[in-house]
This record gives C-alpha cells, sequence and structure tokens, in this order.
C-alpha cells in the first residue's frame, strides 16, 4: 500500500509498499449470490461523488472498484452518493480534478481512481478522496494486489473513507457467518456460511442434513464456534476458517449451546445442562477443563462477554419470564438488567460496552432492540416481528441480525439509532443467525 | 414405501386381532404419530379406528397399543406445563412402557420459531424433562428414557403461523427396543 501525498504537499512522493494479504481458503464455494436491499434510509447523508475508475489493460477490469465502494457508501445510510448523470467532469488523477465542477453539484466529498493493469501480472489501485470546500486531499492510497483481491482492496478503501468523513472506522472490509436452511421438513440441508460483509462471495464451509446454530467468531475471526446436531443432540465445535480443521469442545450429557468467546479467545462461555437444567458455564480451551458459574433450576443460557471480559451477560428465567441478567466473569454479584417487556433474550454487548443489543417481545412481536446500559433504556430497533440473534458490527455503527420477510429467513442490519435498515437477501433457502466478523483480514502493510 | 411396511404388518395385526378379540377395522392409525409406528416386531398390535386420536381409550396398562399411541404431546408458548389433555397422552406412552419392558424412549423436546434460538434449545430441553418427570413418577425407570432437544429446529410445520407453532410445541416419544 502506498499513501499517495496531496498536491498540497508539493511533489508526489509514493512510498512503496507490498501488500500482503492472506486470502482466506474456504472448503467449498456456494453459488448464491446476496442481494442488498435498502429499506429505509437517512434523507440527510453526506453528499459524496464517487467517480467510476479509469482501467487501463487488456481487456474489462476484473471487479468494478468503485462499484463496490458506491455500494458499500450507499449502504451505510450515512451519505448521500451523487448519481454520474449530473458529474460535469470524470478526473481520475490528481491533475485533472477542478473543484468548482463538485461545488457546482453540492457535493462535499469527491473520490477518483483508477485500475490498471502490471506488466507480469497484478493490478494497481489507486484512490484520492477530497474536500470539495477546502479543496483538500483527504486521503490516497496506491495498492498493488491480486484479481482475487480487489474486493478486499474496495472495501478497504470503502473503509478507509468513511473513517475520514465520519471519524468513526468502517466495517466495509470484515465478514459475516449465518446458517442457511433448504429443503422441506423432512430432508433439510443446513450450511455454515461465511460471506463479505456486504453479502458477497458466500463460502460453505460446513454442510449437515442435521441442525446447525449459534456461530461465533473467535476475536482474530479465524475461528468460529458453533453447536451442530451431526451426532444425534447438540455439540459445540470450533472450526479454523480458512483451513477447515475442527475440534468438537463441548459434547456433555444434555444441552452443549450457546457458545461465546472471552475477549481473549482463550475461553468459551457456554450453556450445558449435564444436570437437567442449563446453567452457563466457562470452558478454558486448551484444557477443556469447565467451571460452572450459575446455579439454579432456572434456564440461564445466551452467555456474552463485555469487551474486556469482567461481565457476562445471559439469559435467564430465574424471577418467572426470560429476562437479561449481568454477572461477573466468574459467576458473581448477578443483576437483573432488563424490567420491560415479558421477554428479553439473547443478549450481546456493544464493542464499546455502552449498550447490549437483544431481542425484545412487545404484543407477541420479537425485535431486535438496544439496552443503554448508562440509563436502562430500551430502544426498539425494528418493525419486523420475528427478529432473532442480534449482532453489532466490530465499528458499533450497525446491527446485523435475522428476520422473517415474506415468509422466507433472510439477514438484516439496522443502524444503531434505528434510522437506516437494510436487507440481505440469499437466492434461495432462509437465512439465520448471522455473525458479523471482528476486524480481520486487514491489507498487512510490511 | 409405506405399502411394502403394510402388508406385513397387517398380517401381524390381524393375528393379534384374533387373539385378543378386537373388532375394530383393520388400518394403520391414520394420526400422524402412528406413521412413525414402522415396525410390527414384538409390537402388541390392534387395530386404529379411524379417527386414530384417541389416546384416553387406552389408560390400562398393558391394553395400549404401539399403533394406537399418540407419541406427540403438546405445550403452551414457552411453557413446559403439560395439560390434562397431554397429561392422558403421557399416561398412555408409559402404560406402554410398563407393559413393554425391554422398550426404550428417547423423548425430543421442540419448540416453535418465536423466541431465541438458544432459549428455545434450552425451553426444548425443560419440556423433555418435564415429561421425562412425569414418566418417572407413572412407574418408568430414568434409565429406559434419554432425552434430546432440538430447540425450534426440526420444525414439523414450516409456516410462520399460530397453527405452525401450535405443532412444533411438542416432545416427540421416539421408541427403540419396540
Amino acid at each position: 500500500m502506498q499513501r499517495l501525498k496531496s498536491r498540497a504537499g508539493g511533489r508526489i512522493g509514493w512510498y512503496v509498499i507490498l501488500v500482503g494479504l492472506i486470502l482466506a481458503i474456504f472448503t467449498q464455494s456456494a453459488g448464491a449470490v446476496l442481494t442488498i436491499e435498502i429499506t429505509k434510509g437517512l434523507e440527510h447523508g453526506l453528499p459524496i461523488a464517487i467517480v467510476p475508475f479509469s482501467w487501463s489493460g487488456p481487456g474489462t477490469v476484473p471487479q468494478d472498484v468503485s462499484g463496490v465502494i458506491r455500494a458499500d457508501l450507499a449502504r451505510s445510510g450515512r451519505f448521500d452518493v451523487l448519481p454520474q448523470k449530473d458529474f460535469l467532469s470524470t478526473p481520475h488523477a490528481n491533475r485533472e480534478v477542478v473543484f468548482k465542477d463538485w461545488r457546482l453539484i453540492k457535493a462535499e466529498a469527491l473520490v477518483i481512481g483508477s485500475v490498471s493493469a502490471v506488466p507480469g501480472g497484478g493490478y494497481r489501485v489507486q484512490f484520492r478522496l477530497y474536500d470539495v470546500f477546502k479543496e483538500k486531499q483527504l486521503a490516497g492510497y496506491r495498492y498493488v494486489v491480486t484479481a482475487g483481491q480487489l474486493r478486499t482492496v474496495a472495501h478497504q478503501i470503502s473503509d478507509i473513507i468513511y473513517q475520514a468523513l465520519t471519524g468513526v472506522p468502517g466495517a466495509f472490509n470484515t465478514r459475516i457467518a449465518y446458517i442457511t436452511r433448504t429443503g422441506g421438513v423432512h430432508h433439510p440441508v443446513f450450511r455454515l456460511q461465511v460471506a463479505d460483509s456486504d453479502g458477497y462471495d458466500p463460502r460453505t464451509i460446513l454442510r449437515s442434513p442435521q441442525p446447525l446454530m449459534s456461530p461465533r467468531w473467535s476475536p482474530g475471526g479465524r475461528r468460529l464456534a458453533y453447536v451442530s446436531f451431526e451426532r444425534g443432540h447438540s455439540v459445540v465445535y470450533v472450526q479454523n476458517v480458512d483451513t477447515g480443521q475442527r475440534w468438537r469442545v463441548a459434547d456433555f450429557p444434555g444441552i452443549n449451546s450457546a457458545p461465546a468467546w472471552s475477549p481473549g479467545g482463550r475461553r468459551l462461555a457456554l450453556a450445558l445442562s449435564p444436570n437437567g437444567h442449563p446453567e452457563i458455564y466457562v470452558m478454558v480451551l486448551r484444557t477443556g477443563a469447565v467451571r460452572q458459574l450459575t446455579d439454579d433450576s432456572a434456564i440461564n443460557t445466551e452467555p456474552s462477554w463485555s469487551p474486556h471480559g469482567h461481565y457476562i451477560v445471559f439469559t435467564s428465567d430465574r424471577s418467572g419470564s426470560p429476562q437479561i441478567f449481568r454477572m461477573t466473569a466468574d459467576g458473581g454479584d448477578v443483576t437483573r438488567l432488563t424490567f420491560e417487556g415479558s421477554y428479553n433474550a439473547a443478549p450481546s454487548y456493544s464493542p464499546d460496552g455502552r449498550m447490549i443489543t437483544l431481542i425484545t417481545e412487545r404484543h407477541g412481536k420479537f425485535h431486535a432492540a438496544i439496552l443503554h446500559l448508562r440509563d436502562s433504556a430500551l430502544q426498539i430497533l425494528t418493525d419486523t416481528s420475528l427478529d432473532e440473534s442480534p449482532t453489532f458490527a466490530p465499528n458499533g455503527q450497525m446491527i446485523l441480525y435475522a428476520t422473517i420477510v415474506n415468509g422466507r429467513g433472510v439477514l438484516a442490519t439496522v443502524s444503531v439509532d434505528g434510522n437506516v435498515r437494510q436487507l440481505i437477501r440469499t437466492s434461495r433457502g432462509d437465512v439465520r443467525e448471522p455473525a458479523w466478523s471482528p476486524y480481520n483480514h486487514q491489507l498487512q502493510v510490511n | 414405501m409405506k405399502n411394502r411396511l403394510v402388508v406385513p404388518l397387517l398380517t401381524v395385526i390381524a393375528l393379534s386381532l384374533a387373539a385378543c378379540g378386537g373388532h375394530q377395522a383393520v388400518k394403520p392409525s391414520s394420526s400422524s404419530s402412528g406413521q412413525s409406528a414402522s415396525s410390527g416386531q414384538g409390537a402388541e398390535t390392534s387395530g386404529a379406528g379411524q379417527n386414530g386420536g384417541a389416546a384416553g381409550n387406552a389408560l390400562g396398562a398393558g391394553q395400549q397399543s404401539e399403533a394406537q399411541l399418540v407419541r406427540t404431546v403438546h405445550f403452551a408458548f414457552n411453557s413446559s406445563h403439560i395439560d390434562s389433555t397431554n397429561r392422558a397422552i403421557v399416561e398412555s406412552n408409559a402404560a406402554y412402557m410398563n407393559a413393554n419392558p425391554q422398550v426404550t424412549v428417547v423423548l425430543q423436546g421442540n419448540t416453535d420459531e418465536r423466541g431465541t434460538r438458544e432459549y428455545n434449545l434450552a425451553l426444548g430441553e425443560r419440556r423433555a424433562q418435564s415429561v421425562k418427570r412425569m414418566m418417572r413418577v407413572l412407574g418408568v425407570a430414568t434409565d429406559r428414557m434419554k432425552t434430546v432437544s432440538f430447540g425450534a429446529e426440526k420444525p414439523v410445520a414450516l409456516g410462520h403461523n399460530r397453527a405452525a407453532w401450535r405443532l412444533n410445541r411438542r416432545v416427540d416419544f421416539v421408541y427403540s427396543g419396540n
């Protein structure tokens, strides 16, 4: 990756840095392509013009890099991506930018760039982001990558633009995991899939005729914990996403469920029921040693660690209905957190630890919601009725969840203020139980 | 495939009908739970009437036929309480097991899709345990019963409506050794 200096900085200096990116190797590629639908958007996003990147090389460009960036930024709900037909000029290089052209169409930010084939293989991608009113470059980088890395570069450019303009890191260059179910009652097929955060490039990393549940990314984003019924009952596995190698980590009598990684990735909180009633346990992965944290005759499940590992929140019906409780990571100091509604479950901490996303029931409908820990305010985010499995984006700006639309399981995202909602549909089957990866697979500077 | 099973089954049924003097129409049960009665080996069979759902006519231990046995009990939302109708079904299954000491059962707990999947997995376990407890009180040894929960993952009805939810909130009795 090279930083492109602004023209205000005098001559353009190029730092030659090689891109090192380990591409994920998956066991199987799935044909299903996800499409995105924006169901609700911000009306006053930041106006941004993204000029289609130029291409120089033989044939056609293998990936529409600027198209991916445009879609990313539009989907975030934070931007008003201006239509190309209004553009007065189409600059691709620094010297071709005329800021007046962009002020006239009320663009506040401008993105230009180019993709070119490198002799001997690979592609050079460069882009620059400008503040139109200050006539100033805000960011500019050059990358040399393979064809297979062009989408990743596009998402990383989106992340840079998002952070430069909003002050918050972008989460476009991340992945999502989820479960799909196809087939009827008698011969269902379950798949654990991993895709880019925009739903593209879905890969199946596990396929089973028996149910799969509860995928959870390890803090480093390299492993997934999940529940599989392939042995006839629930068993917790941990699988390396890149190699496909996996370990059976919890197969006790009763249910083996709800894996939740500790922030350091060394321990898993689990819901196990060796004594007939589900309790929260913590397992040290290296040794397999388990320690029981809760002990009553109620249901205790769905543990989630606070970002620094001090607390575990969980669902319990010890007070008569499912509610959210918090305890210290050694099982002490149990506090009930939810009091509104008769069904609150599936808690998951925000990356900053200030909020918990959960499912709450109102009038027979189950909504994704946010509990603000500072004042215990519970904010319902959706108007759909069968929401489940809410999970924060690693930048804390969006929540990914599953719901039913037109009789089908789909993934959806909603901004934490509830203002921007979108659906992510697959081409077939029911999609459920999404999990958003932590930041991973960043292009390495080396 | 079902028809292939019917012919040998009918023979067994006819023989045992003669033995116990049954007089009902000879027909495999049309109730959904009866469809899983695929094995005729060692079963005390008698004909199930076409209206097939009458678990209540067979409370007496030893008289409970395998074909007649209703093998599913249902629950209210987020509940593991067994109401009187479903209690009668548990009783007939306990009677069946007490009359057939070689038989073992897996109690499979299930929920509808509403709520969260992991809580539902726990709820399915609680439902299976609830049935197991009642079976134990009715004289069935605990080492003949296993429980497993599938939560919301194995619905018998795929709709997203009350009718489907009602069918999916259930514990299924899955026998072996019979």
